[in-house]
């Protein structure tokens, strides 16, 4: 062993020791808060498990074929939501990616940032409910929830994509004298229009699934319809919804797929 | 226009910027956009009571009810929102134990039968199209109200968003250092351990991160049907008409995602 | 020794990778495999570890055919052969020492692998091996930190580490410029010599197969077609080895900055 020459030991050893045992520490303690007070009844639950099972899972996969005409109504009205709800954000996420977008707006572009992050941190179902309460239990009140809640992450998206268009040409057109709105038009938004249209197309795939639920507040589509079946233990309609959901959710997944593989 | 002719022959000789067909496309396909929204529209707003106007002019007046939040059941909403955090922390971990088999039985380049590959891709796709709401209202049905099927219907809904992002990862690895390690007489496990995991190891942390704050979202909503944390008390609240306590949770709920996204955040740079 | 008996290769798509290869390679040379890209060197070299697996022949590595190995005889075969890529093949993220220790797999056991429990001796290994291509500065960098030539130079270390009987080169040099090439033929060629370990090198550049081997094996569509010392080599062999004129870009040059 003595004729061994090992290798030096790395020199921030200490210092890096010291960094990885405080945070093992640290997630180590979070663990142990979390499992400690968490408050499950195990017994309570297994014990209903066992007595609900039968009436609940095999159910599901019986869904309840009568129920297909209300169903579809629903889906549909939850498309719509989500369409014109998206077509919404869309647009609104413009003027706000410019103002969040660095090579636009200079240091202003914090202001725009701040506003798509705090957007971003409500979420859909928070805004639901406030716009159920304020222009009342419709399909209307969903489109509001989805229109203000996807253009915080669209318009973070939008705003990136700004942010990495080709500056030359807008310095070859400022040299040809041309003006902003010009500059806009003819060197910014023909670098932009494909990706944003793949996002927003995208963004229309997560509003699918998010207006699903948004009924569950009152805010209309195939949500307000799990939300009765839920509370009148209906287990045969809620297979007919969630069939529902999967199908209209993957058939436009790949459509949505499909066009954006056209566009970009 | 003060001279047809000349433009008449203007319109022969300069050509058009775009050609005909793409403009034509372009022209059909807003108008078919614009159908399409202002009959959604139509639709969603049709059981309006007072019309569309009636509602947005009376919008700011009810939103008026909700101010000035109540600040003084802090106190109360403390432990429901802290029990959100830990069902999220719980959900995220189990999430990402089980979801490393299945990222690795959906990745195209390691797995090399197929068939698996396809049936495991399948499942995943299947498992994204479940809303969050929906496991939840069925694990309620079936456990009773509480925080356990939380954690289940979020152990479930984040595993197919994190096998997905995990799988991405793993494709886009180098896969010449595993061609090293089998020249070099390694064992299948010793090349996943030497060669894969340090490449994936930094963006798996990441993606789990991540998931946590979608998690941190979605507790809240699988709340509004039962399933536990702050969401079951804003839904008790929003029940009782008690808007100014239900503005209190909300900015709650608004603070506690900004702080989570911005350690988040920190984390996922200083790894990355 | 590595013997290669009526040795065929055909891939799925129908391509044939070796043709009847009949060579004998001895213990201890230094042999340089030239021809054009997708002559076959790469199959030629790789069948020795089976990364690929010829359809027909035999192949004799120490006198037991390979080609029937699996599993535990594959491995142990692959430990006995080191092998050098043209990429490197480096785990970017891992620190240099990782990495050279990675050669020592095959010797380790998987549940001491996994829990980072080598050796002392493997460890000392792995350090005197990085010293004797003095890169032993950059143990705990990492690797995607290193330059083109220090990352090859850490990759012969990990062969070294694996203390192997064979070392094969697959194009080691393809991706370095002139002086760094050198720098790693020198040292692949001084292992060769110290340590008499048989060694195989795929080039495609002639001046420095000239250079460093003690002999050529020309190949050409699958066929060798020249196997003979340096000594009888002259441009007509490598015009013929090329079935064309030799070029400007078939020399590496920069042989006296080394």
């Amino acid at each position: 062993m003595a004729n061994l020459t090992l290798p030096p030991k790395p020199k921030n050893s200490l210092y890096k020791k010291t960094k990885t045992i405080i945070i093992l520490i640290l997630v180590a303690a979070l663990y142990v808060w979390t499992f400690l007070s968490i408050d499950i009844d195990w017994a309570r639950a297994m014990e209903r498990a066992a007595n609900n099972f039968h009436r609940v899972i095999p159910r599901l996969f019986d869904p309840d074929w009568s129920a297909m005409g209300d169903v579809s109504d629903k889906m549909f009205e939850t498309v719509l939501i989500a369409f014109a709800g998206s077509v919404m954000a869309a647009i609104l996420s413009i003027p706000l990616a410019f103002l969040a977008a660095k090579n636009m707006m200079g240091i202003f572009s914090v202001i725009g940032k701040w506003i798509l992050s705090a957007i971003r941190a409500f979420p859909d179902i928070i805004l639901a409910v406030l716009f159920v309460v304020a222009v009342g239990p419709t399909a209307f009140a969903g489109v509001l929830a989805i229109a203000i809640g996807s253009c915080g992450m669209l318009g973070k998206m939008f705003s990136e994509i700004i942010e990495q268009i080709d500056m030359d040409i807008v310095q070859a057109m400022q040299a040809n004298g041309a003006n902003r709105i010009q500059i806009l038009f003819t060197a910014v938004f023909p670098q932009i229009i494909p990706e944003f249209l793949s996002y927003a197309i995208y963004r229309f795939e997560v509003d699918i699934r998010a207006s699903s639920i948004l009924g569950i507040v009152g805010a209309g589509g195939i949500g307000t319809m799990i939300s009765f079946a839920s509370s009148n233990r209906n287990w045969n309609e809620m297979g007919m919804i969630l069939l529902a959901i999967i199908i209209v959710v993957s058939v436009i997944d790949f459509a949505s797929a499909k066009i954006r593989s056209k566009i970009v | 226009m003060t001279n047809p002719k000349n433009s008449i022959a203007d319109k022969k000789t300069i050509p058009s910027i775009y050609p005909t067909k793409t403009k034509l496309q372009v022209t059909v396909i807003f108008f078919v956009i614009l159908a399409l929204y202002l009959f959604s529209m139509k639709k969603t707003t049709e059981d309006m009571v007072n019309g569309l106007d009636g509602a947005l002019g009376n919008m700011f007046r009810v939103l008026a009810k909700f101010f000035p939040p109540n600040f003084e059941i802090l106190k109360a909403i403390w432990n429901p929102m802290l029990e959100t955090i830990q069902m999220a922390i719980i959900a995220t971990t189990i999430a990402a134990i089980i979801t490393i088999p299945l990222a690795i039985l959906s990745a195209r380049n390691v797995t090399t039968f197929k068939p698996l590959y396809y049936i495991t891709r399948i499942f995943l796709n299947l498992l994204r199209t479940i809303p969050d709401v929906v496991l939840a209202v069925v694990f309620v049905g079936l456990f009773g109200i509480g925080i356990f099927p939380g954690i289940l219907a979020l152990i479930i809904f984040s595993l197919g968003i994190l096998a997905k992002l995990i799988s991405e990862t793993i494709e886009s690895v180098d896969m010449n250092p595993l061609e090293a390690m089998r020249a070099s007489g390694a064992n299948t496990l010793q090349m996943i351990w030497y060669a894969l995991v340090p490449q994936i190891a930094p963006q798996f942390t990441s993606l789990v991160l991540y998931v946590f704050e979608i998690n941190i979202r979605a507790s809240v909503i699988l709340g509004l049907v039962g399933a536990g944390g702050i969401g079951l008390t804003l839904n008790q609240q929003i029940n009782f008409y008690n808007y100014p306590n239900a503005m209190t949770i909300i900015i709650v709920i608004f603070i506690t995602v900004i702080i989570i996204e911005y350690i988040s955040t920190k984390l996922r740079e200083a790894l990355l | 020794m590595i013997e290669f008996k009526d040795v065929n290769l055909v891939y799925p798509n129908g391509t044939q990778g070796l043709k009847n290869i009949n060579v004998k390679i001895n213990d201890g040379e230094f042999v340089v495999i030239v021809g054009l890209s997708g002559a076959g060197k790469s199959t030629f070299i790789r069948s020795i570890n089976r990364l690929v697996t010829p359809t027909s022949g035999s192949l004799l590595v120490d006198n037991e055919d390979i080609l029937k190995f699996r599993g535990k005889d594959l491995r142990k075969l692959r430990t006995k052969t080191g092998m050098i890529f043209q990429n490197y093949n480096l785990v970017k993220r891992s620190n240099v020492l990782k990495n050279v220790l990675a050669g020592r797999l095959g010797h380790t056991g998987t549940l001491r692998s996994i829990f980072n429990l080598y050796k002392k001796e493997d460890v000392s290994l792995a350090y005197e091996s990085l010293k004797r291509v003095h890169i032993d500065e950059k143990i705990y960098n990492r690797a995607d930190e290193l330059s083109g030539g220090q990352q090859q130079r850490v990759s012969i270390a990990r062969v070294l580490t694996q203390q192997p009987k064979y070392i094969l080169a697959d194009e080691p040099v393809a991706s370095l410029d002139p002086p760094t090439s050198h720098q790693v033929m020198n040292y692949l060629r001084k292992i060769n010599k110290e340590d008499k370990i048989t060694t195989l090198v795929n080039l495609h550049f002639i001046d420095m197969a000239m250079e460093y081997a003690d002999r050529i094996i020309g190949m050409r569509a699958g066929e060798v077609v020249f196997d003979g010392p340096v000594s009888e080599v002259t441009e007509k062999t490598f015009e013929e080895i090329y079935g064309r004129a030799i070029r400007e870009d078939d020399l590496r040059g920069g042989a006296e900055q080394a």
